[in-house]
């Protein structure tokens, strides 16, 4: 059953083409890799997925909703960290939780318990009452992450999730990510990390706009011949015109 | 949701020390410091005095303006371009000179001049003044008039006198004035900016996109984001209507309730105002710059300051669409007059209009999806 | 050097990328202007006003006449008796009532205890304290043609000269008090967002922390809001002068000198705001809300400072725009010379090297 499907999703600013009638589908439960360079235009694909950005052309349907006419239903079936992580600096771990939580309709009672077990499963008990704008980064990307997952939703929307942290901790991140998708959670991440892609059940890779390669890890590094996505990307990329987002 | 949107938006506001005092020290600093300042009043007038004619009748004439009460007499020039430089350097604003032969042109030709000249810089310091002196200086005349002739029948000229009334206000005292036009100057700024500027603020840092891809409807964002700072907006009203009873001894003549009744249709309206500017800049500068046009504009169109009836037409139309009209009128008249609500009507009407209008369009603004 | 102008031209492309924010720095003082040259004035016109008038007479129809024959007032009722003064009071419908006493004529010519009560709103004094000498003005001219003309004997003319401003326009008054407002406020705002934007943002420790000392670095911000407010300052004079017919009567020189100085303390203010506030939102709220006020109020921008209580004489001082509003005025209004404003430049130039020196001891503090 696929919970994302796209025909033809084109997002126009002016006469730049930034999202090129890409068509595509993901399935329910699988970790989707959106690749591709800075400036592909994943992001703004992306966004449009998640109902924040109106399509110039085509459609889509996610989680069951057509994503022109019905963005808000979406809405609520759906989880979305940004790249800038965007939890508030001047709220405590907690109270953040605790926000969209209750945004995401989770019933009063149920969020006190269940903000304790997901702090202790990550270790940040003791950080429960800290301003977020005193924690180091890798620990604001996985709170921001538990955020998006806390209420269950069908899909969580990742973009560029690992940026800026060391090797060690994007590892711990996957777990998480892994976790997630254990429990039936579908996850779109969008990456221009290469290696992740190798975590994922099947990627694209987006180029200018276009969609130029879709398949699991594996079978694209078998038809394009090489030892690593790096190698694919590569190739890929050799004709992109678009160098940043 | 809107629970919880409410408790974050109280938490952030509370956490943030430099609001919290802010909210309560511009008013009390404001309403203590400035209603003194605010008076076009003419007082102590600065006098040069140049006697040309060092008679009897003139310095009688002298010592009659020097006892006035309105005129300090600075210091005496030797010639009339003497005074005009003590004028040049401020230490006079008003000339009188008195030429020669004043004493007696007055009691042979009956018919005496001075030369009065007046610093109008300041155009009704200048104008009063020296219509304050011409009237010193004819009672002078009569004065002089009734020593020297046999006493007349009581009918002088236009024998009626014109008495003068303030009503209340009879000491015309100026804060009565000033604070319900400082109170009003304040909420227009702290709920003004305060709303705007916080959207403003998560658009730049992402928590805006963050709360757009939520369920969350966007009237219930709006709310939660105005409902601290219309708090916020009564607890500056409250401070401001402590200090002007007791620090100025200023009690509203009519109801508290009115009062407090206009000033939160008034807070709705202008922090909507604030918000529909907040849709569109995309910084805190930008906001910030646009909104501050705005309210000093509406500041001084309103009738704050200089009475909306000496405009001329095109701006008395401009002001109607200020809030801040309104509600001076309604402190002012609620204040001093104790006007009822049924008094205030039209009023009402248009602060009414006036935020379902803007909070409407902040709503409608609001974009979730781009 | 390079460097230096290439940090200037990097806060030029800044200032133009945002296209409103420099639109509204232009059209502010534009719109002000207008509105103090043409809409804002303590003068009173086409008030509306209720008569109350028992006598019916020819002395009272002839006075009310007058008054309604002004460009001061308008009458808009007649009442039966004053009872009913505060009730249309209360509604906000006149500002000023005019009771004559019961067979005016009649006393007027015999008794001369006739009366005219002026019954004024009092809520604002300044506006009814005008209303009532305007309409005592056209009252007594009415005298002398009641009365028949008779020249009183032993009588003192005074010839009055206004000096300076001869048509009286408060624009004269006003266009200094508007250029000190908008001039500081804009400037402070500018100079202190610009600043806070660099600490919010992290840049500034990479500023500080290049081989380019810190008095450069805060000269290469401030430089191109200088050159921005020169331009300000241009429109305003030239919309002053052609526009309003506000004379520069004084020395141009000296009037663009003060000017750009009081623009470097009015930057230099935001500066020393930039380094108490951490984020650009708490520059502006300090800029705004700290200084709008007290600029309006205490420069003696709008009221004249010499009816101030002495404590706010003081207060004032320390404003620099009372000192720059000042010097303007005797420049451009009454056309004096440096001497008169020696003393305004002697203060400006002081607060100016204070604010900056206090503000670069802030910033060193940063970096150790």
């Amino acid at each position: 059953m696929s919970v994302i499907h796209t025909e033809l999703l084109t997002k126009k600013f002016g006469s730049f083409v930034a999202v090129d009638h890409i068509s595509f589908s993901v399935e329910e439960g699988e970790i989707f890799g959106f690749l591709g360079a800075n400036g592909a235009g994943k992001t703004t694909a992306m966004r449009m997925l998640c109902g924040l950005s109106k399509p110039s052309f085509g459609s889509g349907i996610v989680a069951g909703f057509d994503l022109r006419h019905d963005s808000e239903k979406i809405k609520r079936s759906i989880g979305y960290m940004s790249q800038k992580f965007a939890l508030y600096d001047d709220l405590t771990v907690r109270e953040n939780i605790r926000l969209y939580a209750g945004i995401y309709g989770v019933p009063e009672k149920e969020i006190a318990p269940r903000i304790d077990t997901l702090l202790s499963g990550l270790g940040f008990s003791s950080e429960r009452d800290t301003l977020v704008k005193s924690l180091p980064l890798g620990w604001k990307q996985k709170l921001a992450f538990s955020v998006a997952i806390f209420h269950n939703p069908k899909i969580v929307f990742l973009d560029e999730p690992t940026g800026g942290v060391d090797p060690v901790t994007r590892r711990q991140f996957w777990e998480l990510i892994y976790q997630a998708a254990s429990r039936g959670i579908t996850v779109f991440v969008t990456t221009h990390y290469m290696d992740e892609a190798e975590y994922c059940n099947r990627v694209s890779i987006m180029v200018d706009g276009k969609i130029k390669a879709l398949d699991t890890p594996r079978a694209l590094r078998e038809s394009f011949g090489c030892d690593s996505m790096d190698g694919v990307f590569h190739r890929l990329a050799r004709g992109a015109k678009r160098t940043a987002d | 949701m809107l629970k919880y949107l409410l408790e974050k938006e109280f938490r952030q506001f509370v956490r943030n020390s430099f609001l919290m005092r802010m909210a309560v020290m511009l008013p009390v600093m404001t309403l203590l410091i400035l209603p003194l300042a605010a008076s076009f009043e003419v007082k102590r007038v600065k006098l040069a005095v140049v006697d040309a004619d060092r008679s009897l009748y003139s310095s009688r004439l002298i010592r009659k303006i020097a006892s006035s009460g309105t005129f300090s007499l600075e210091l005496v020039a030797s010639d009339y371009s003497g005074g005009i430089f003590a004028i040049d350097r401020n230490a006079a604003d008003i000339v009188l000179e008195i030429p020669s032969g004043f004493e007696r042109d007055l009691v042979r030709e009956k018919d005496a001049n001075v030369m009065i000249a007046a610093n109008a810089v300041d155009q009704v310091k200048g104008s009063l003044g020296s219509e304050y002196l011409s009237v010193i200086v004819s009672d002078f005349g009569a004065e002089i008039r009734a020593e020297l002739l046999a006493p007349q029948p009581k009918p002088a000229a236009g024998g009626f006198t014109v008495i003068p009334q303030y009503r209340y206000n009879p000491r015309l005292a100026y804060p009565v004035t000033m604070v319900p036009a400082l109170l009003v100057m304040l909420l227009a700024m702290m709920c003004g900016y305060l709303p705007a500027l916080n959207i403003v603020l998560e658009k730049e840092k992402g928590t805006i996109e963050q709360m757009n891809v939520t369920p969350v409807h966007r009237f219930t964002l709006i709310v939660a984001k105005l409902i601290p700072y219309w708090l916020v907006g009564f607890l500056a009203l409250t401070i401001g209507f402590a200090i002007a009873r007791f620090v100025y001894a200023l009690v509203p003549a009519g109801s508290l309730m009115t009062l407090y009744a206009f000033a939160g249709i008034f807070i709705l309206a202008i922090s909507g105002f604030g918000l529909v500017i907040s849709n569109y800049a995309k910084t805190v500068q930008q906001a910030m710059f646009m909104i501050f046009f705005f309210v000093i504009t509406m500041i001084f169109i309103s009738g704050i300051y200089t009475p909306v009836s000496s405009m001329p037409a095109w701006a008395r139309a401009l002001s109607v669409v200020s809030p801040l009209k309104y509600l001076i009128e309604v402190l002012r008249m609620v204040y001093l007059m104790g006007s009822s609500f049924a008094d205030l009507r039209a009023q009402f009407f248009a602060l009414c209009t006036f935020a379902l209008f803007f909070n409407g369009w902040a709503v409608l603004s609001y974009k979730k999806t781009n | 050097m390079r460097q230096f102008l290439s940090f200037v031209r990097k806060e030029f492309r800044h200032i133009f990328r945002d296209r409103w924010t420099t639109i509204i720095i232009i059209l502010l003082p534009v719109v002000m202007l207008i509105l103090f040259g043409y809409a804002l004035n303590t003068e009173v016109r086409n008030t509306d006003i209720a008569v109350c008038d028992p006598s019916h007479d020819r002395a009272t129809e002839r006075i009310i006449e007058e008054l309604d024959r002004s460009q001061y007032f308008n009458v808009a009722l007649r009442l039966a008796n004053p009872d009913g003064i505060d009730a249309v009071f209360r509604e906000g419908k006149i500002g000023l009532a005019v009771v004559f006493s019961d067979h005016f004529y009649d006393n007027l010519a015999h008794t001369g205890e006739a009366q005219i009560a002026l019954v004024a709103d009092g809520t604002d004094p300044n506006t009814a304290i005008a209303r009532v000498n305007y309409a005592t003005g056209i009252i007594n001219s009415c005298r002398t043609d009641l009365a028949g003309s008779v020249t009183m004997p032993y009588s003192i003319t005074a010839t009055t000269r206004l000096l300076y401003n001869p048509e009286m326009k408060s624009a004269y008054n006003f266009v200094p008090g508007v250029m000190g407002m908008i001039l500081m406020l804009v400037c402070a705002m500018m100079s202190s967002v610009s600043i806070a934007r660099e600490k919010e943002s992290g840049t500034m420790e990479l500023l500080l922390v290049s081989p380019m000392r810190p008095i450069l670095i805060i000269l290469s911000k401030l430089i191109p809001y200088l050159a921005l407010s020169c331009l300000i300052l241009a429109t305003i004079l030239a919309l002053a002068v052609f526009m309003l017919g506000v004379p520069i009567a004084g020395s141009f020189f000296w009037l663009s000198m003060t000017s750009v100085l009081f623009i470097i303390v009015a930057l230099a203010l935001g500066l020393l705001i930039s380094t108490v506030a951490e984020t650009q939102l708490v520059a502006l709220l300090l800029s705004v809300m700290g200084l709008m006020l007290p600029v309006m109020l205490l420069s003696g921008m709008m009221f004249p400072i010499d009816n101030m209580p002495v404590f706010l004489q003081v207060i004032a001082n320390v404003l620099p725009a009372k000192w720059y509003i000042s010097a303007i005025r005797k420049l451009m209004i009454q056309g004096l010379g440096f001497r008169a404003i020696a003393g305004e430049l002697a203060v400006l130039s002081l607060m100016a090297v204070a604010l900056v020196a206090v503000s670069l001891k802030k910033f060193k503090v940063r970096l150790e």
